[in-house]
């Protein structure tokens, strides 16, 4: 290991080390503890201009549920929830299909596909910005829940697609040859091989996906106009124009919209990190 | 026998790479390509497009919010490339099994799952120059806080900070990750040799980590230049276009003022300059590939 681990026994030495690493961590943390203690402050101290001494009231959760019953929250976590779920199930099916393929069988053309699935994703949005738009203006899905889910599982499949690849890779040949030998079908390979063994890989995937479609913003406000199909990201940047002073409320709102994504993280720490390493780190 | 028992060799393939290839195809790939197209028009978003060739970029070219904008890209790009060394330095920090580090790592990666646009309004309230906690922390120097983001010689450097949050966090995950395959053999061998400290990093661990060391700044390059959300969030390239950047410019063109032509000219000189890393990425990737295979 390096750096070289401190010696078990060294129990001084270990607790002044996690305490330095404690003292970074609140430092590091220290603008989104911020928002945490403002989201308790009540209504009383932020009108006094109190925002960090000691509160005249305690408020837990009043802001949380002025959040909901103030303003259009619950209508943007739904729609978010709409948006991101068949997102994902589309993405999961469709990369599973393009990464077996890709690494399963060559044929002219698999390398410029392939790179065209990893490069597209590494491309600045606004360079679709305008056609995306107007296409889903002329096929009148601009403003609905489609338009979003359609671009997000196109644009997401690249990745997905570089990631299911790499996973379906690395399973053992000879599964395979196994498969071939007893005269199994291609399709008869992917039914019954590929998807019993690519089931931990679409979790990861799965939870990736939802965080990144849950947190996405510019196709949000380049899609959508209207508060009934309006994501979270978007809704609360809305908010945050809209309540300039009411901060009490915007950080209530900015902690709810990041407990899902955060939420997930923490069940699903070590697919989370396998997914967004994968390529760079073998094992 | 059937056509497709004879065909199924190739048809199968085929009819399972159809779905995703054709909508990446049309939505991805056809998109980027016609907003090219498009940037040699003049045109409203609605109306017929017309023909004008090269006039947007001339236009552009002598704009001097497009130099600001490009201007504040390079700053953007320059500062992140302190988030693969400042995430291998939190790596190596918390690389050690104490009781509790556990923890403490799954509390360092939180800004990585945080929305971008969640973190412009975290940074928001932490630069308020009234009420915010940085102005608390100024006070308590006995100093005034700057309002960071209505001053334009501050404001873009504020917003990179808070882009750089995140950023440093993805390049520690994947430091992280390299630290723990290293090989332990290398290690060893370097520790008996009498390596340790800097040496024993820069000779003995940085050069097993030159793959995520070449992700690292591959995703901070590409990150820079198409920052937009942080942007958005907190100041609206404001003030007075100061802290806009390309991909901030070509949304406000095209959606604010209705000039799709000129906003995709603005979109095309990005593509041009993200397409140079893009290749490199892909070519390096590739060639690491052909390598192992």
């Amino acid at each position: 290991m390096y750096p070289r681990p401190l010696a078990p026994d060294a129990r001084m030495q270990r607790g002044v080390y996690m305490t330095i690493v404690a003292v970074i961590l609140v430092l590091w943390l220290l603008p989104l503890i911020a928002v945490i203690a403002t989201s308790f402050r009540s209504v009383e101290d932020i009108l006094a201009g109190n925002y960090w001494g000691w509160p005249k009231s305690f408020a837990i959760g009043e802001n949380y549920i002025d959040v909901f019953t103030e303003t259009a929250m619950w209508r943007y976590i739904l729609n978010s929830l709409i948006i991101a779920l068949p997102t994902v199930l589309g993405v999961l099916v469709l990369s599973t299909f393009t990464g077996f393929v890709l690494s399963k069988f060559r044929f002219p053309g698999a390398t410029l596909i392939f790179a065209l699935f990893v490069g597209g994703n590494f491309l600045p949005h606004q360079i679709m910005m305008i056609p995306v738009r107007d296409l889903m203006v002329r096929v009148e899905l601009y403003n609905t829940y489609f338009a979003l889910i359609v671009f997000h599982v196109a644009f997401q499949t690249g990745f997905a697609t570089l990631f299911m690849r790499n996973f379906i890779a690395a399973l053992p040949g000879e599964l395979f040859e196994a498969a071939r030998s007893e005269g199994a079908s291609q399709f008869q390979v992917l039914w019954h091989v590929v998807i019993p063994l690519v089931r931990p890989a679409l979790a990861a995937l799965a939870i990736l996906t939802f965080t990144f479609v849950w947190n996405d913003y510019f196709w949000s406000i380049v899609l959508t106009q209207s508060d009934a199909v309006k994501p979270v990201t978007a809704g609360l940047a809305n908010l945050k124009g809209e309540w300039m002073s009411a901060w009490n409320l915007i950080a209530a709102g900015t902690i709810i919209v990041a407990i899902p994504p955060v939420v997930m993280f923490f069940l699903m720490q070590k697919h989370f990190i396998a997914g967004l390493t994968l390529g760079a780190v073998k094992g | 026998m059937s056509f497709w028992i004879r065909n199924r060799g190739w048809a199968t393939p085929a009819l399972l790479l159809a779905p995703g290839a054709l909508l990446f195809g049309v939505v991805i790939i056809a998109s980027t390509v016609q907003s090219l197209w498009i940037s040699l028009h003049q045109w409203d978003g609605m109306g017929p497009k017309v023909w004008v060739g090269f006039d947007n970029y001339r236009e552009l070219f002598a704009d001097r919010q497009f130099y600001t904008a490009l201007r504040n890209n390079v700053i953007w790009l320059a500062t992140f490339l302190l988030a693969p060394p400042l995430g291998l330095a939190i790596a190596l920090l918390v690389n050690q099994s104490i009781k509790g580090m556990r923890l403490a790592k799954s509390l360092f990666f939180v800004p990585l799952v945080l929305s971008p646009a969640m973190v412009g309004v975290i940074y928001t309230w932490f630069y308020d120059p009234t009420y915010g906690l940085l102005a608390l922390i100024f006070r308590a120097f006995g100093m005034e806080a700057p309002a960071i983001l209505s001053n334009e010689h501050l404001v873009t450097l504020g917003v990179v900070i808070a882009a750089l949050w995140p950023q440093i966090t993805f390049c520690m995950v994947l430091f992280l990750a390299g630290l723990n395959n290293l090989d332990e053999e290398i290690i060893g061998a370097g520790r008996v040799d009498g390596a340790k400290g800097w040496p024993m990093l820069r000779h003995v661990v940085l050069p097993q980590l030159s793959q995520v060391a070449f992700l690292a700044l591959a995703v901070s390059v590409i990150g820079a230049l198409r920052s937009f959300d942080v942007v958005s969030v907190m100041t609206q390239g404001g003030p007075f276009g100061s802290s806009s950047v390309l991909a901030y410019l070509m949304y406000e063109q095209s959606i604010f003022s209705y000039r799709f032509g000129y906003g995709a000219a603005i979109a095309t000189i990005l593509f041009l300059i993200m397409i140079v890393f893009i290749v490199w990425y892909l070519w390096r990737m590739l060639r690491a590939e052909a390598l192992e295979a």
